[in-house]
């Protein structure tokens, strides 16, 4: 994965599986600790202890189509690769949050990338579920949820190009006020 | 253009949107609606599923096509990532492989308005993806 929100779109697909229908996505940046945290929590069937240690090896999956799963995997690779790691709290019934520690100044911590088009596929992808993003600096916080953009398109879909383009201005418009890290 | 900063925002371009947008009187049963499926999960993602998902959305959306773009998780066929399901209406559920752009530009063009077969099929024996 080369960007953070490649993760996202990626990480997210687990909580999709475990049929949560609330997912937040966080983003946090501490200037002062050096530290970038992308936290994704979801309200699916959760995992026991077992299969949560577990869920960070590359041969352990719960699907049946293939035998390896990378996702957390990979995530964990890049955190570690720039000092961080990844912690993952779930219970079973409860849900799940995966939290990634990254060294905010570490040359090997991946560009965020194109979270606006990560966003906006993850909604249209999974018309079921509903999405919170929130994005916080020591400037100040973004936050955006799948439902506020239903409520304002009322009627028009989210697919159409222009409101695409309108809503990654959002996202580019508000990241940059908060000077939030490309 | 001012800048998009809010969802106030967002609102007055939705307005500008709708009263240009011919509002298509589909209703949205699945039954008369194209299904495209793009296979996201790492394997997908890591070979460009999402820029093949972006151009689904946007040229079906731009060709006025009634078509409802959903991600699904892997297929199996890592090998031939990003793959993707298109079920037209009434049809059996057909697995394109290695979809990229110019693929799905053929797909789309080919196979979905025409209705033509296309090359770069998966043999598939299952209904649907299930998981």
């Amino acid at each position: 994965m080369k960007t953070i929100s490649d993760h996202i779109l990626d990480i997210v697909q687990n909580s999709v599986k475990a049929g949560a229908t609330l997912i937040e996505i966080i983003v946090r940046e501490k200037w002062n600790d050096d530290l970038y945290t992308l936290e994704i929590r979801d309200d699916g069937c959760g995992m026991d202890s077992e299969t949560a240690a577990r869920a960070l090896e590359p041969f352990f999956t719960s699907r049946t189509t293939r035998k390896v799963g990378l996702g957390l995997p990979l995530l964990r690779q890049n955190a570690m690769q720039t000092g961080g790691s990844v912690a993952i709290d779930s219970e079973p019934g409860r849900g799940t949050a995966v939290t990634a520690r990254f060294g905010y100044s570490h040359i090997d911590r991946p560009a965020m990338g194109d979270i606006a088009g990560v966003f906006l596929l993850t909604i249209i992808g999974h018309p079921q579920c509903s999405f919170a993003y929130l994005h916080v600096t020591p400037e100040g916080e973004f936050s955006i949820t799948s439902q506020d953009l239903r409520e304002t398109l009322g009627e028009v879909p989210l697919t159409d190009p222009g409101i695409m383009q309108a809503i990654r201005e959002l996202f580019g418009n508000n990241l940059e006020m908060i000077k939030a890290s490309k | 253009m001012n800048k998009i900063t809010s969802l106030a925002d967002l609102k007055k371009m939705k307005d500008q949107v709708q009263n240009r947008l011919k509002m298509r009187e589909n209703s949205d049963a699945v039954e008369t609606l194209v299904q495209i499926k793009v296979g996201m999960a790492t394997c997908g993602i890591a070979s460009g599923a999402k820029d093949t998902m972006n151009f689904f959305v946007e040229e079906t959306s731009h060709q006025a096509i009634d078509a409802v773009v959903t991600q699904t998780g892997c297929m199996g066929f890592c090998y031939a990532e990003p793959t993707v399901e298109v079920t037209l209406p009434g049809k059996e559920p057909v697995v394109f492989g290695h979809v990229d752009k110019a693929k799905a530009r053929e797909i789309i063009d080919r196979y979905i308005i025409k209705g033509e077969l296309v090359d770069g099929m998966i043999p598939m024996n299952f209904k649907t993806i299930h998981d």
